[in-house]
């Protein structure tokens, strides 16, 4: 079974990079990894196309984990997530964790093959 | 007895149907409305967020504005669900999942052809559909201060121009409002004094649609 996929969403394009160089220096390629930060302009914020391509991009079939900062990123992943074939919608899931901290942890513990649920459990402990 | 059975059979007559031309009208009355507005809006934003809301407003209308040929050939319901997702995908932000998801509900709920009881019941249930959306109630400085009581008004039968103004007046009350929800609420207090820029945004769209419809 494939690793647990995980997805960064910044509204910075370089805390999103910053935070997946982070987590492919703890993890290497063992987990698919993908990032995005910015609205469609380029510009400070979270775009919904822009996360629905990276869900596909870090898209596992053992389901994939976001990472989100602010309010936009995180509305704007739910409306990716309902928007995806509705085999892979129950497979994704927002972290509530913070974004860093979450996606290393989350990362590292994805990459000894826990569930999406331990993975998620994982991150959100940082939160509590 | 008999003006209270008037008023049931009004309101279960259909309203004026939407021919392609009233359409098109309509929307580029809403979209040059926001786009009117820009800098309005970026200014609120900037007060207590992050004062991006005009401009990803005009983005997302200015993609709507790019199709309109297809838009005015499209039933009531298509058209609304067409421009839904355009919002989503263009406006970024918070408020394009939001507003995407209100228009969205809208075509979903709407009939092409709707009575105004039907237009206010799909109206309320597009306001369902936000308050899922971003996790949020009346009260908390929102554009649903604005949004519930504009669909109070309609669905008790106010004339437009009288909804209109429950709707300019509704973003103006929530200047002295403390925001819990949205970016604004990290502000606490120091929220208080400016009106919510979505609220405003809404206000906006919806005077828009008063007057356009109102020249019918």
């Amino acid at each position: 079974m494939a690793n647990v996929g995980i997805v960064i969403v910044s509204h910075s394009p370089k805390v999103a990079e910053g935070a997946a160089d982070m987590v492919r220096q703890m993890v290497g390629q063992e987990v698919p990894l993908a990032w995005t930060g910015g609205n469609p302009s380029g510009g400070l914020g979270t775009s919904f196309e822009a996360i629905t391509d990276a869900i596909h991009r870090a898209w596992s079939e053992a389901g994939v984990a976001i990472l989100i900062d602010l309010g936009g990123a995180e509305t704007n992943s739910e409306m990716a997530i309902e928007m995806l074939p509705e085999d892979k919608r129950g497979r994704v899931v927002i972290c509530n964790a913070p974004i860093v901290e979450g996606a290393v942890i989350a990362a590292t513990e994805a990459s000894g093959g826990a569930s999406l649920a331990a993975v998620r459990r994982t991150a959100e402990e940082l939160s509590p | 007895m008999a003006s209270a059975e008037d008023s049931i059979t009004r309101s279960r007559e259909k309203l004026p149907a939407l021919d392609a031309v009233r359409k098109r009208r309509l929307i580029v009355a809403i979209a040059g409305r926001i786009i009117a507005h820009v800098d309005e809006l970026t200014a609120l934003d900037a007060a207590i967020g992050d004062g991006d809301h005009g401009h990803n407003m005009r983005r997302g209308f200015e993609a709507v504005l790019q199709d309109l040929d297809a838009l005015e050939a499209m039933g009531l319901s298509d058209l609304l669900k067409a421009i839904g997702t355009k919002l989503v995908m263009k406006v970024g932000g918070a408020s394009g999942p939001l507003y995407g998801t209100l228009f969205l509900a809208l075509g979903k709920a709407l009939p092409d052809e709707p009575s105004r009881e039907e237009a206010a019941a799909a109206f309320a249930a597009a306001i369902a559909a936000v308050r899922a959306r971003g996790k949020s109630e009346q009260g908390q400085k929102t554009m649903l201060d604005v949004l519930i009581p504009t669909c109070r008004a309609f669905s008790e039968g106010g004339d437009l121009a009288a909804v209109k103004k429950v709707a300019a007046d509704a973003a103006e009350a929530t200047a002295p409002m403390r925001a819990t929800r949205g970016r604004a609420s990290f502000l606490g207090e120091r929220s208080i004094g400016h009106m919510d820029p979505g609220a405003k945004s809404s206000s906006l769209m919806i005077a828009a649609l008063c007057d356009e419809w109102g020249e019918a």
